[in-house]
């Protein structure tokens, strides 16, 4: 039976990474014990103290994606809300949506929902068996109509990499809006709205940025028109008080109520951290992690299968399945005697698992972050030898 | 301040940025709750000296920062 003191290993970072660096803890502690206004509010001190909070991080979340204007930066609750916010504002005028079968549900919901209103038409490009989506493809896909390309940048469920510059290409030559899902991808692979024609990002605060839950945003190109999307809420914004009008400004025109001040400065704190470790760094880290656990575990580990060429692996996630279980049982095992977090079955990407084959049952996930270590993958390892050989003498 | 002029901007985001941009070049301003007579906004405005309207606006400019009119204090208080 598992020892509650015994260590806990936490591999479920794609879902929202753990734990968060000391610095973003303190820069949240500190913010809700000193800086308590209402940014943009009022007029006293503490209001303008909060107001600074969120125009820094704009500013580090600009330099960070490649925008110039810090105002470009819309603060949302999470990447779901953000997409939401990009997708449905564009759907409004209608026309013709694409995407990939490699999409998040915070993707394919949506567009989906849309296309049963009767507001848009969709389609969704079947990808590669290693994920990826064939830019021939796409370029069949679009028609007069298309107005958006909405595309995940990485798999949650496999950790492969769409080529987004070149969809960002050929979208930028037909004035298509292409919508990049950076959920997975931010803070681990470099992207940059400019240099990867990328019209609106979206993006997850809580994982690869190492930021609280609770926060994400969009982010539009400095060349992108953010009048062509339509606010989906309405409110109070601290502007414009005389009038009932939404205000068509930004960032205001998207940021009706109060915004989670903690939480942002919580992500900046985040940023901070990844900027000060590199890109390439974290990005080797997970590498080292994910080429050493799945050597060691096909040595050691009878029967464990995996569905992707290793090097198609690029933000530290494996996906696999152990011959003889299923993946509810290997999760369930691992948490309840071994105190190891990982997440098992369709990783809300039903259609990435049929492509990959691994529909309806899944795979279990790991995914690492700069936290994890080899010692942690030796334990995963050992402890999966263990479950195995217990059913076996079953 | 001597003679004081205020900018008014949509939006405190806005304010905050020109305030940081000032900043960082070393120009005197100060954040002010915004003139009632002036708007009804219930945010902040960023005052300054009326003889550095010009390069201000200038800077303004340059940054893309977007704001409502500027208006002048002297004679007011
Ligand atoms: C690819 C992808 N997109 C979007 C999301 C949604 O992110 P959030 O939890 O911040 O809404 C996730 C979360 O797992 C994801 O993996």
């Amino acid at each position: 039976m598992l020892s509650p003191k015994a260590k806990v290993v936490y591999f479920d970072n794609p879902a929202t990474s753990f734990p968060k660096p000391e610095i973003v803890v303190d820069a949240i502690a500190q913010c809700m014990k000193e800086i308590g206004g209402n940014p943009g509010r009022s007029g006293h001190r503490m209001s303008m103290e909060a107001g600074e909070q969120i125009f820094f991080t704009r500013e580090v979340l600009s330099d960070f994606f490649g925008v110039q204007n810090p105002m470009k930066v819309i603060f949302c609750s999470n990447a779901t809300d953000a997409l939401n916010l990009a997708i449905q504002g564009l759907a409004y005028q209608g026309g013709h949506a694409i995407t990939s079968s490699m999409e998040h549900n915070s993707t394919i919901r949506p567009l989906y929902e849309l296309e049963k209103q009767g507001k848009i038409r969709l389609s969704i490009i079947p990808c590669s068996s290693e994920g990826l989506l064939s830019c021939g493809h796409l370029e069949n896909a679009i028609t007069k109509q298309t107005s958006m390309v909405v595309i995940n940048h990485s798999s949650n469920a496999f950790g492969t990499e769409q080529p987004i510059q070149k969809i960002g290409e050929i979208c930028k030559n037909r004035g298509i809006a292409f919508i990049v899902d950076s959920a997975q991808s931010a803070g681990i692979l470099p992207l940059n709205m400019a240099k990867d024609n990328i019209s609106i990002l979206a993006f997850s605060g809580h994982k690869g940025l190492y930021g609280p839950m609770g926060t994400g945003g969009l982010i539009i190109a400095d060349d992108f028109n953010h009048k062509k999307i339509r606010p989906l809420k309405f409110g109070g914004t601290g502007s414009l008080s005389d009038k009932i009008e939404q205000p068509d400004f930004l960032p205001d025109c998207f940021e009706s109520g109060t915004l989670n001040v903690p939480g942002v400065a919580g992500l900046r704190a985040g940023i901070l951290f990844i900027k000060e470790k590199g890109l390439a760094c974290i990005r080797k880290h997970k590498e080292d992690l994910v080429a050493y656990f799945l050597k060691k575990a096909r040595a050691a580990v009878p029967g464990f299968l995996t569905y992707i060429p290793d090097s198609s692996i690029k933000t530290g996630i494996i996906s696999f399945n152990i011959q003889g279980f299923l993946c509810s049982e290997i999760a369930n095992a691992l948490s309840e005697e071994y105190n190891i977090m990982s997440r098992q079955g369709l990783h809300c990407s039903p259609l990435a698992h049929k492509s990959m084959g691994t529909f309806p049952h899944g795979t279990v996930r790991f995914g690492f972050s700069i936290f994890n270590t080899k010692e942690e993958c030796d334990l995963a390892i050992e402890s999966l030898q263990e479950i195995t050989q217990k059913k076996g003498k079953k | 301040m001597e003679n004081p002029s205020v900018i008014l901007f949509y939006s405190t985001n806005y304010a905050i940025w020109t305030k940081n941009v000032l900043q960082k070049l070393h120009i005197e301003h100060k954040m002010a709750s915004v003139p009632r007579h002036l708007s009804s906004e219930c945010g902040y405005c960023v005052m300054i000296q009326n003889q550095d309207k010009e390069k201000i606006i200038q800077i303004l400019h340059q940054n893309g920062i977007e704001y409502d009119r500027i208006e002048s204090l002297i004679g007011l208080s």
